[in-house]
């Protein structure tokens, strides 16, 4: 007795599970996310740059968020002294100012990761 | 020493994916080849351990009976713990995969005053359900780097696992349960002196590859971030065949991939394989109607055999003096 | 028969706390009191089972082939490839621990070894040396050892540690049954003559004689003569019964034992009392004179050949069918085993009660029922006179077999006979019974006389629950279904619990089994004088009275 049919059928769905991500995506167009720069105040900057640098903010930007609410929340001030020593004001405008559409900017990653924010539970979104 | 040499191995997998990536910028070889390389050698190890197990035959009928058999019709029989069907083998096999049914009987022995009891020890069982369990809807939640759209299943699963709202990113429950529930397999087998007798190097290793994933995953969430976009630019780049390395991921992430395709890579050719193979064992998978249905055995072979005419050639005599009846006077 | 240890001392030397020595580094002892003795070359010679000599399990030689680790490891080889039980047990296991103390034997001896994860373990480390590449490549750092004379006197050693009682494959997340290993182990050791003569006399006698004890056929028809007679005493009653009759309706086979000694001959005039007073047609053989076998605790081949005879015998003799005797193995062997080492027996046909006419459809194919069925179908439809208080000086419990339970599910079956045949009926605690029930401790070949210690080490778990009982309601009687149980209870029971006796159910049935004709009866089967009579005339007429019915049914089946 050796139940081969059972045991190849268990194998196939098996293989079948742990390679779906595979042949789902073989072939498929792999589009980035890239959120756009592309707003007239980034244009204008002569030297492109955020609060933090790009790798920071990639990767700590919520943080950075969350640390500014708390701070203004708590009344300790205002006002983010930048590692560079740039003095911004903890504010949604801050990003708003450059980063002016949230559809080409934060919601490409967002989605890109299926990120749900609370963000917009309290604060309003740009008008752009 | 049983539990140090594995320790010391993982530590070294850890400062090679270091050194790697960090000092040798290694990034082509640990972002791409070696997952590549780990997930061919799960799947095929996977399968030529199953297949091996397959062509391998069962000659007997050998379920372990675990409640009453079908025999009168007016005693009502255990369908499920001694299944005379298919359909009670497939609800067995499903209370034993899914909640390690078995396991769940564990009592523990010991010797109170004159007499042997059997107290309950559901900590064992408590542990690899939360192990297991927490392991599945971990990599279940991972699916959202490896689908260019997200699937809504995965989306509530993460929703629910973070359902707390702790702190920024939010806290993974999963992610709790699997380190407590690692640590507490380990613990167990260099507290509890039976555990201590029977534990293995290989018992070892995995568990620490385990913590070591968990941790470098905890740490990479809720500590030294990492660029996520990266991360999934990299592992769809490696799931729809056209891997490319994405720089400014941080070294944790490689840290990460390194153990998960070292664990991987072990799986198939290590005791992880009680995955697979606990669908094939012929204690469980078998309904116990060995006296309904004849099972053949597929290498059964003639036997010598001492004949009735032999044994009346031997004892004639002296069955007809006790009025035995003979074939042959 | 080696010294029996005092009890308070074997009960002090048990620890559970593993000793610092890893077991791999910890040579096995053979110690007086804890081994059978090594298989003669006269009875290894009678089934030409290889290197016949004699021996001594004691002595540093073992007069060993040359090449005996070849032979062990292509003989292994060959076992992987033919069991997926054996390979796959050999490559799962986690080591997580579950059974560790579910093993008579460990709880008895507290000696790592006998925790079955550790018997696996012993063949494990020269499957990982030998099989796989990590073994191969790391060595003892993968858990891999080379196979040398000490690890093969371990082997053999723990292999004869453990009675294949599957109570281990219970709690095991992936059902890993250690009988499979120990039964693969023994295998192996019988390639290189290392049989214990405990199980090796028997099977030659089985062989050659058709039973176990070497009982010739004048012998049995004595034997049973010796029980007709007293069967006569007890009732007034002269039964006859036939030997290789052809043409009966049924062939009954069961152990041996049950012909030869007490308890077992008591068991056996019950069988007698209750077929005569059924008018049952059927016949006794004394080629198939044997219902266990030996031959399965040596090899899977010695046990086809032993069990060959039943079939042989059924379908010489002309019978219809096939009805088996209380046994353990046996019904293992017969449930799981007989149909496909020696089946199909298309010449048979489906058992059929005589007397009820129902219809034995789990027995379809092999055509064998297991008495204890056949009896409760009996009780079930009333076709009984059953008088409980005749029972009534006994306080009953029930051992279920290792093997009826969890080679079969046998639970309900024998509770309801006893039930119907006697009024004082307690369990022992869940932990200890149907599924999970304990060894006697000698089962598998090892009810020797030279392993007395490990025989009483590996009993203290089921006399620990006979104890509980008795303590607590008086119990002094072990009911049971199985030959091995009653000879070798009947030993752990005299050690750990006194006051408690030892029967099988059949003897029971018999003593309150009320028999066309018969006198009126002033003591049991055993000569022991019946309860006060004034109790019993009120009691058996209403036992009597009272057809057997859903009631009672129903209260058999809690």
């Amino acid at each position: 007795m050796y139940n081969g049919g059972k045991i190849i059928a268990g194998l196939v769905i098996f293989l079948g599970l742990v390679t779906f991500p595979i042949y789902y995506s073989v072939g498929k167009a792999n589009p980035h996310p890239s959120p756009s720069l592309d707003t007239p105040a980034i244009n204008q900057m002569k030297v492109k740059h955020c609060v933090e640098s790009r790798s920071f903010m990639r990767a700590n930007h919520m943080r950075l968020l969350r640390g500014w609410m708390q701070t203004v929340l708590s009344g300790k001030g205002c006002v983010y002294v930048s590692s560079t020593g740039e003095k911004y004001d903890m504010s949604w405008d801050t990003c708003w100012n450059c980063h002016s559409s949230k559809k080409q900017f934060c919601d490409r990653c967002h989605q890109y990761m299926a990120v749900d924010l609370p963000c917009w539970k309290c604060h309003s979104e740009p008008n752009t | 020493m049983k539990a140090l040499l594995p320790f010391l191995a993982v530590v070294f997998l850890v400062l090679l994916v270091i050194a790697g990536v960090k000092a040798a910028g290694l990034y082509f070889i640990f972002g791409v080849l070696v997952p590549y390389a780990a997930a061919a050698a799960f799947l095929l190890g996977f399968v030529y351990r199953v297949v091996k197990w397959g062509k391998t035959p069962v000659p007997f009928h050998i379920p372990t009976t675990c409640g009453q058999q079908k025999s009168l019709s007016w005693i009502k029989p255990n369908g499920i713990e001694n299944p005379s069907g298919t359909g009670g083998v497939v609800i067995r096999m499903l209370l034993e995969v899914l909640l390690f049914r078995s396991l769940f009987k564990n009592r523990k022995t010991k010797m109170k005053g004159e007499y042997l009891v059997y107290g309950w020890a559901p900590w064992l069982w408590l542990a690899g359900m939360a192990f297991h369990w927490s392991f599945l809807l971990i990599v279940i939640r991972h699916l959202r780097f490896f689908f260019q759209s997200v699937p809504a299943a995965v989306q509530s699963l993460e929703h629910l696992d973070s359902i707390l709202n702790w702190g920024v990113p939010a806290l993974y429950i999963t992610d709790v349960i699997f380190l407590v529930a690692v640590t507490y397999l380990f613990l167990r087998r260099v507290t509890l002196s039976q555990m201590k007798a029977i534990s293995l190097p290989a018992d070892f290793f995995p568990l620490f590859l385990l913590l070591g994933i968990g941790t470098s995953g905890v740490l990479m969430r809720y500590q030294t971030r990492v660029d996520v976009v990266g991360v999934k630019e990299l592992v769809m780049g490696l799931v729809s065949l056209h891997p490319s390395v994405v720089s400014g991921i941080g070294t944790i992430f490689y840290v990460h991939l390194f153990l998960i395709s070292a664990l991987f890579a072990y799986f198939p050719w290590s005791k992880l394989v009680h995955a697979g193979g606990v669908f094939l064992s012929p204690t469980r998978n078998l309904s116990n109607n060995s006296r309904v249905a004849r099972h053949v055995n597929p290498w059964s072979y003639p036997v010598k055999v001492h004949t009735y005419e032999e044994y009346e050639d031997d004892f004639r005599e002296k069955m007809k003096m006790a009025g035995v009846p003979v074939e042959r006077e | 028969m080696a010294k029996e240890p005092i009890k308070e001392e074997l009960l002090q030397s048990i620890s559970y706390k593993a000793p610092k020595t890893f077991w791999m580094d910890t040579p096995a002892q053979i110690k007086p009191g804890m081994f059978c003795w090594g298989a003669k070359a006269k009875s290894l010679n009678v089934v030409g089972m290889p290197n016949a000599r004699d021996w001594n399990p004691l002595d540093e030689d073992w007069k060993l082939p040359e090449n005996w680790q070849e032979i062990l490891i292509e003989g292994l080889r060959e076992r992987l490839d033919k069991y997926r039980s054996l390979r796959l047990f050999l490559d799962i296991c986690v080591r997580c621990g579950a059974c560790a103390d579910k093993c008579h034997f460990y709880i008895g001896t507290g000696d790592p070894k006998n925790m079955p994860v550790v018997r696996g373990e012993l063949m494990r480390s020269i499957y990982r040396k030998y099989f796989t590449t990590p073994g191969k490549v790391f060595g003892k750092l993968a858990g891999a050892r080379e196979l040398d004379l000490q690890v093969l006197k371990e082997w053999w050693t723990y292999f004869f540690q453990c009675t294949e009682c599957r109570r281990c494959s219970v709690f095991c997340p992936y059902g890993i049954d250690h009988a499979e290993i120990t039964i693969a182990g023994r295998e192996l050791l019988n390639l290189l003559g290392l049989n214990i003569e405990w199980i090796q006399g028997p099977v030659s006698n089985c062989y050659m004689k058709g039973n176990h004890l070497g009982l010739e056929p004048q012998t049995i028809v004595s034997n049973v003569e010796f029980m007709v007679d007293d069967i006569e005493t007890l009732t007034g009653i002269r039964i006859n019964p036939t030997f290789n009759r052809k043409g009966a309706e049924i062939l009954f086979v069961t152990p041996s034992g049950d012909l030869f000694a007490d308890p077992g001959t008591y068991t056996c005039m019950g069988y007698l009392m209750l077929f005569h007073e059924l008018g049952l047609d059927y016949t006794w053989s004394t080629y198939a004179s044997e219902g266990g076998n030996f031959g399965f605790f040596t090899s899977n081949e010695m046990a086809k050949r032993l069990n060959s005879k039943i079939y042989a015998e059924a379908k010489r003799l002309g019978v219809k069918w096939i009805l088996g005797g209380e046994c353990g193995h046996m019904w293992r062997l017969v449930h799981q085993y007989m149909d496909t080492w020696n089946g199909p027996a298309g010449f048979l046909e489906v058992p059929k009660s005589p007397i009820t006419g129902t219809v034995f459809d789990n027995a379809k194919s092999t055509k064998m029922t297991h008495i204890i069925e056949f009896t409760a179908d009996l009780i079930k439809h009333g076709k009984l006179k059953l008088d409980p208080s005749r029972n009534d000086h006994l306080k009953v419990t029930f051992h279920d077999s290792c093997n009826t339970a969890r080679g079969m599910g046998v639970f309900e079956e024998p509770r309801h006979v006893l039930k119907n045949i006697c009024r004082n009926f307690y369990e022992m605690p869940r932990e200890t019974i149907k599924e999970q029930t304990f060894c006697c401790g000698s089962g598998s070949g090892l009810n020797a006389g030279e392993d007395m210690e490990l025989r009483l080490r590996g009993g203290l778990a089921r006399a620990n629950a006979v104890k509980y009982v008795h303590d607590k309601h008086g119990v002094n009687m072990l009911a049971n279904i199985c030959a091995i149980d009653r000879a070798s209870l009947t030993t752990s029971m005299n050690y750990w619990v006194p006051g408690v006796t030892v029967a099988g159910v059949h003897e029971l049935v018999a003593n309150a089994l009320v028999m066309t004709g018969e006198k009126k009866r002033e003591t049991d089967l055993r000569g022991e004088p019946l309860p006060a009579p004034e109790d019993q005339t009120s009691v058996s007429a209403r036992a009597v009275a009272q057809p057997e019915g859903e009631k009672a049914g129903g209260e058999a089946n809690v």
